[in-house]
C-alpha cells in the first residue's frame, strides 16, 4: 500500500465528565474499505466527528494527503474531500433527485440556474452506479436505499478522496445492502478511502478490508480483517479479557422456574428483528446477549407490544394474544424499563412521586385517582426499599443523579406487581453502589417468582444474573443457552462471534 | 446576622421561586400603578345591592378571556394549541342567539349550544389524534371554517336578542351583589381544579405532554385525554361566547371572541405554563388572564394614547415573559447574589412606564 491519504494521531477529545478519545490513531489509504468497531461509547461517533469537523479535538494532529490539516467545520472537510453519508439520510425528500445532488453548488449560467446542466450531470453520475433513475422524481419517492446510494453520489461529486458510510445499512434489506455494497466496491476500486461503520458482524467480514477497534475512548489496535477472527475482534470490543470472567463466582442461580408466562412462537418484526422462539417462566431471569445492535432492545419492544409483531404468536400464560401496544402487554402484567430512560422512560417535568405513580395510576385511568394516603405509602415504601436518594417524593426527577432515576423507573414498575420485568440496559451510566443494588434486586425479584428479560451489554452481569441466556446476532436470535454451570464466558462471547456454537 | 432575620430571607426566597411570584408581582404592580394615577381606583362600592368598581369591572370584562384561557390550559398541557376557540366563542352566540331569537327558551337554546360546542371540540381532538395533523393546523381550520359556520347561522346579520330575555342576565346580570359572569368564572376554575387535581386527569395530560413517547410506553391512553383536553377548551371557548353575545345582546358572526385565541395563549403563557407542554397551571391562567384584562383597563385609565397601545403591551408582555425566563432570571440573579426581592422589578418596569408615554 502506499502513503494513508488520511493519518490522524494523539487524538484526545474531553467532554464534562467523560474522556471520548484518549490518544487516538487512526490511518486510512487510498482504496480500502475500513471498518471502524467498537461497542456503546468506544468514541466512534465523536472520532468521525472530529474527521469531519463537527469537533475539534483537544490534542493531536491529522494529515490529509500527507499535509497537516485541521478541519474547522463540517464544510471545510467536504472542501478538503472528506464526505460523510448518515445513516438517516439527510436530504431534502421533497426536493427532485438531481436538485438534491446539487444543492448548495448550482451549475449558473448568467446568473441563473443552469437545470439542463443539473439534470444530465445527475442521470451521468447515477449511471456510473448503475442506477438508472428518474431525476427529476421526488427524492422522497425513492426506496430508503436508492436515497442513500443518491446521498453517496452527492458525496463522491464533491470530488471526495475519503467517504464516511456511518450505518449506512441498519434500515436495508438484503438485496439493497448487496447493491450499496457493490457501489463500495467500484468507488474503492476508483482509489476512494472508505470508512465503514456498521454493527452486523457479517457486513464487515464481507466488505472490509481492514479494521480498527475502538474501546472506552482508546485505540486497541488495528487488523487486516483476514487476520482478525471473529472471536478475537468481538473479545476486543467487549474487552472481555476471558481469565477475569473465569474468575467469577459460580453463581449460576438455583432453577426455580415456575408456569410458562410467556412464549414467542416465530414472532418477529421485518427491519427489526428475525421471527423468535424464546419461552419465559415464572422466577426466571432470562439474559439477552449480543453486541450493540444485535436486536437485543428489538427483541424486548416486541415482547412489551411497544412495537408490534407481524408474524408469528405471542402467548402470554396459555392464551394467545396481540401485543399491538404497550396497554396490552401491561394489562397483562409485563412492564419495560426502556433503556433510554430520559427519552422513553421518565417524564422530566414531573416530581419523583409523580412519576413512581405514573404507571398505576395509567392503568387505573383519570377518573380513578390513587387515594392520597395510599399514594403517599406506595411511594414512602418504594423510595424506602430501592434506597432513592434523595428520599423526597416532591423532588423533580430531573434532579436525581442517573442510578437514582433508573431506580424511579423500577420503583413505577414495581408498584403494579408485575409478572414479568423487561430491564433494557437498567445498569448503564450508573454508579457501582446502585448497580449492585439492582443486581441484588433483579434476583429478588426472581426469587418472588417474577420473570425477568435482561439486557446488558455487560457479558459478566448477564451471565452472573441470567437462567438462560438468548444469544443475538444481526438481528437473529442465533443460539439459547443455559446457564447450568456448563455456560462458560469463553462459549458465550464465541457464540457471539460465530453464531450457533 | 440575627436568626429571625435569616428565616425570613429564606422564606422570601423561596416565595420568590415559586412560580406564580411572578405574574402575581406583575398584576399588583399594574394595580398599584393604576391606584396612583387613577385615585379611588381600588375602591368598590355598593349600589342597588351590586358591586361596583373598577376592579370588579376588570374581574366582570376578563372573564370570557379567563374562560378562553382555562380551556386553553389543558390543550396547551398536552402539547397542543387550539386557534379555533374565537371562531367558538362567535359559533356558540351565534346559536344561542338565534334559537332565543326564534322563540326557543332559555334552557333549550343554552343545551343545544352546548352540544354544538362539544362537536367542535371532539372535531379538533379526532382531527389531532386520530388522522395526527399537527394542532396548529388542525384548529386553523376551525379558526377560519368557524367563522363562515357563525355566519349561516346568522344569516349574514348580526342578530339582536330582546333584553328582556333571561340570555341578558349570563353577561349583564347580578346574583348575590356579584356580576353573574364572574360567578360563572368562578364556578369553572374551581371545577377545572378538581377535575385536574383531584382526579388523576392533571397528571396524565402533563405527562402526555411532557413526554409522549415515555407516556405511550407506560400505557397512558393518550388519544382519549388530548381529545377530552379539546372538547373542554370548545366548551369553556363556548360558555365564554354566550357572556359575549349577551352582554351586547347581540350575536356578531364576524368579530365575535376576535383574536381572543392570541390572548388567551398569551394568557397561559403569562401564567407560567410552556407552550411546550407538560406542568400547567390553572392560577397562573387565571393571573395571566387577569393581567392582559387589568393592562387594557390601565391603557383606558392611564390616558395612554390608544396609537402607543399595542407597543405598551408589548412591553409589559416582554417584560413578564423575560421575567419568567430561567436564562434571563440566571443572569440577572448572578449579578445580585443577594435575594432578589422586589427591587429587581421596580427599577425595570418604572422606565418601562416612563418610555411609554413619551
Amino acid at each position: 500500500m502506499t502513503e494513508p491519504v488520511l493519518e490522524v494521531t494523539g487524538i484526545s477529545k474531553q467532554f464534562p465528565g467523560v474522556r471520548a478519545l484518549d490518544g487516538v490513531a487512526f490511518r486510512l489509504f487510498p482504496g480500502e474499505i475500513h471498518a471502524l468497531m467498537g461497542e456503546n461509547g468506544a468514541g466512534k461517533s465523536t472520532l468521525i466527528k472530529v474527521l469531519t469537523g463537527v469537533y475539534q479535538a483537544d490534542e493531536g494532529r491529522m494529515t490529509l494527503d500527507g499535509a497537516e490539516r485541521r478541519v474547522h467545520d463540517p464544510p471545510h472537510a467536504q472542501r478538503l474531500g472528506i464526505s460523510t453519508v448518515y445513516q438517516e439520510v439527510n436530504l431534502c425528500p421533497n426536493l427532485s433527485v438531481a436538485e438534491n445532488i446539487f444543492i448548495g453548488r448550482e451549475p449558473r449560467k448568467f446568473g441563473r440556474i443552469d437545470w439542463a446542466r443539473i439534470r444530465r450531470r445527475s442521470a451521468e453520475l447515477l449511471a456510473r452506479l448503475d442506477l438508472d433513475l428518474d431525476v427529476t422524481a421526488p427524492l422522497g419517492a425513492q426506496s430508503l436505499a436508492v436515497q442513500q446510494l443518491i446521498a453517496i453520489v452527492r458525496a463522491i461529486d464533491l470530488d471526495a478522496k475519503v467517504l464516511i458510510l456511518d450505518e449506512p445499512t441498519s434500515s436495508l434489506d438484503r438485496g439493497e445492502v448487496e447493491r450499496l455494497f457493490g457501489v463500495m466496491r467500484r468507488l474503492r476500486d476508483d482509489g476512494v478511502a472508505i470508512l465503514f461503520v456498521s454493527h452486523f458482524l457479517e457486513q464487515i467480514y464481507e466488505v472490509c478490508d481492514r479494521v480498527t477497534v475502538l474501546r472506552n475512548g482508546r485505540l486497541v489496535g488495528e487488523y487486516p480483517i483476514g487476520e482478525l477472527g471473529r472471536f478475537d475482534l468481538v473479545s476486543r470490543m467487549t474487552g472481555q479479557e476471558l481469565h477475569d470472567l473465569e474468575q467469577l463466582e459460580e453463581a449460576a442461580p438455583a432453577i426455580t422456574r415456575g408456569r410458562r408466562l410467556l412464549a414467542l412462537e416465530g414472532a418477529g418484526r421485518t427491519g427489526a428483528i428475525t421471527p423468535v422462539d424464546l419461552e419465559i417462566h415464572e422466577g426466571e431471569v432470562v439474559g439477552l446477549a449480543g453486541l450493540l445492535g444485535s436486536g437485543r432492545s428489538e427483541l424486548a419492544r416486541l415482547v412489551f407490544g411497544a412495537e408490534a409483531a407481524d408474524t408469528g404468536r405471542v402467548r402470554v400464560g396459555e392464551e394467545t394474544v396481540a401485543l399491538r401496544t404497550p396497554r396490552a402487554a401491561i394489562d397483562r402484567g409485563i412492564a419495560f424499563c426502556p433503556e433510554d430512560r430520559k427519552a422513553d422512560g421518565l417524564v422530566m417535568d414531573l416530581t419523583v412521586a409523580e412519576n413512581i405513580v405514573l404507571a398505576l395510576q395509567a392503568a387505573r385511568g383519570w377518573t380513578r385517582p390513587l387515594p392520597p394516603r395510599r399514594r403517599d405509602e406506595l411511594v414512602g415504601e418504594y423510595i424506602r426499599k430501592l434506597r432513592i436518594q434523595p428520599p423526597s417524593p416532591g423532588t423533580p426527577v430531573r434532579n436525581l443523579s442517573g442510578g437514582n432515576q433508573q431506580k424511579v423507573l423500577l420503583a413505577r414498575w414495581l408498584i403494579t406487581r408485575p409478572r414479568l420485568l423487561i430491564l433494557d440496559e437498567p445498569t448503564r451510566g450508573i454508579d457501582v453502589g446502585a448497580k449492585t443494588e439492582i443486581q441484588k434486586l433483579v434476583v429478588a425479584l426472581a426469587g418472588d417468582g417474577i420473570g425477568v428479560l435482561f439486557i446488558s451489554a455487560e457479558l459478566e452481569e448477564v451471565l452472573r444474573l441470567s437462567h438462560k441466556v438468548e444469544v443475538l446476532r444481526d438481528r437473529t436470535l442465533v443460539a439459547e443457552l443455559a446457564n447450568d454451570g456448563s455456560l462458560t464466558p469463553e462459549r458465550l462471547l464465541g457464540t457471539i462471534a460465530n453464531g450457533a456454537s | 446576622m440575627n436568626p429571625v432575620n435569616a428565616v425570613s430571607r429564606a422564606n422570601l426566597a423561596r416565595l420568590t421561586r415559586h412560580r406564580l411570584f411572578w405574574p402575581v408581582a406583575v398584576l399588583v404592580l399594574l394595580l398599584v400603578v393604576n391606584a396612583v394615577v387613577t385615585p379611588g381606583f381600588l375602591a368598590i362600592r355598593v349600589r342597588d345591592g351590586h358591586l361596583y368598581g373598577s376592579l370588579i369591572d376588570i374581574l366582570r370584562f376578563g372573564a370570557p378571556l379567563i374562560m378562553v384561557s382555562l380551556g386553553m390550559t389543558m390543550v396547551i398541557a398536552t402539547g397542543g394549541i387550539d386557534l379555533s376557540v374565537g371562531s367558538v366563542v362567535a359559533i356558540s352566540g351565534a346559536m344561542a342567539c338565534y334559537l332565543i331569537s326564534e322563540g326557543q327558551g332559555l334552557a333549550v337554546a343554552l343545551a343545544l349550544s352546548f352540544g354544538l360546542c362539544l362537536v367542535l371540540g371532539l372535531w379538533n381532538g379526532l382531527l389531532v389524534t386520530r388522522l395526527s395533523i399537527q394542532p396548529i393546523i388542525a384548529t386553523l381550520i376551525l379558526m377560519v371554517g368557524g367563522r363562515g359556520i357563525a355566519q349561516l347561522i346568522t344569516g349574514g346579520q348580526i342578530i339582536t336578542i330582546d333584553r328582556d330575555s333571561g340570555y341578558r342576565e349570563i353577561g349583564g346580570g347580578h346574583l348575590a351583589g356579584l356580576p353573574v359572569a364572574v360567578l360563572i368564572v368562578l364556578a369553572s376554575v374551581a371545577a377545572a381544579a378538581v377535575l385536574a387535581r383531584r382526579t388523576a386527569l392533571g397528571l396524565l395530560l402533563e405527562s402526555v405532554g411532557g413526554n409522549a413517547e415515555a407516556s405511550r410506553l407506560v400505557g397512558i391512553r393518550a388519544s382519549g385525554l388530548i381529545v377530552l383536553g379539546y372538547v373542554f377548551c370548545a366548551v369553556c371557548a363556548g360558555v365564554a361566547g354566550w357572556m359575549i353575545s349577551s352582554d351586547v345582546s347581540a350575536a356578531d358572526g364576524n368579530n365575535a371572541g376576535l383574536w381572543i385565541e392570541l390572548d388567551a395563549i398569551l394568557a397561559v403563557v403569562l401564567g407560567g405554563t410552556a407552550l411546550t407542554g407538560g406542568r400547567f397551571s390553572i392560577a397562573g391562567t387565571v393571573v395571566g388572564a387577569l393581567i392582559i384584562q387589568t393592562l387594557n383597563t390601565t391603557i383606558y385609565t392611564a390616558g395612554i394614547p390608544p396609537r402607543t397601545t399595542l407597543v405598551f403591551e408589548a412591553a409589559v408582555v416582554t417584560f413578564v415573559c423575560l421575567l419568567q425566563s430561567p436564562a434571563f432570571r440566571a443572569k440577572v440573579g448572578r449579578r445580585r447574589p443577594g435575594g432578589p426581592v422586589p427591587p429587581p422589578t421596580d427599577p425595570p418596569s418604572a422606565d418601562k412606564k416612563v418610555e411609554v408615554p413619551a
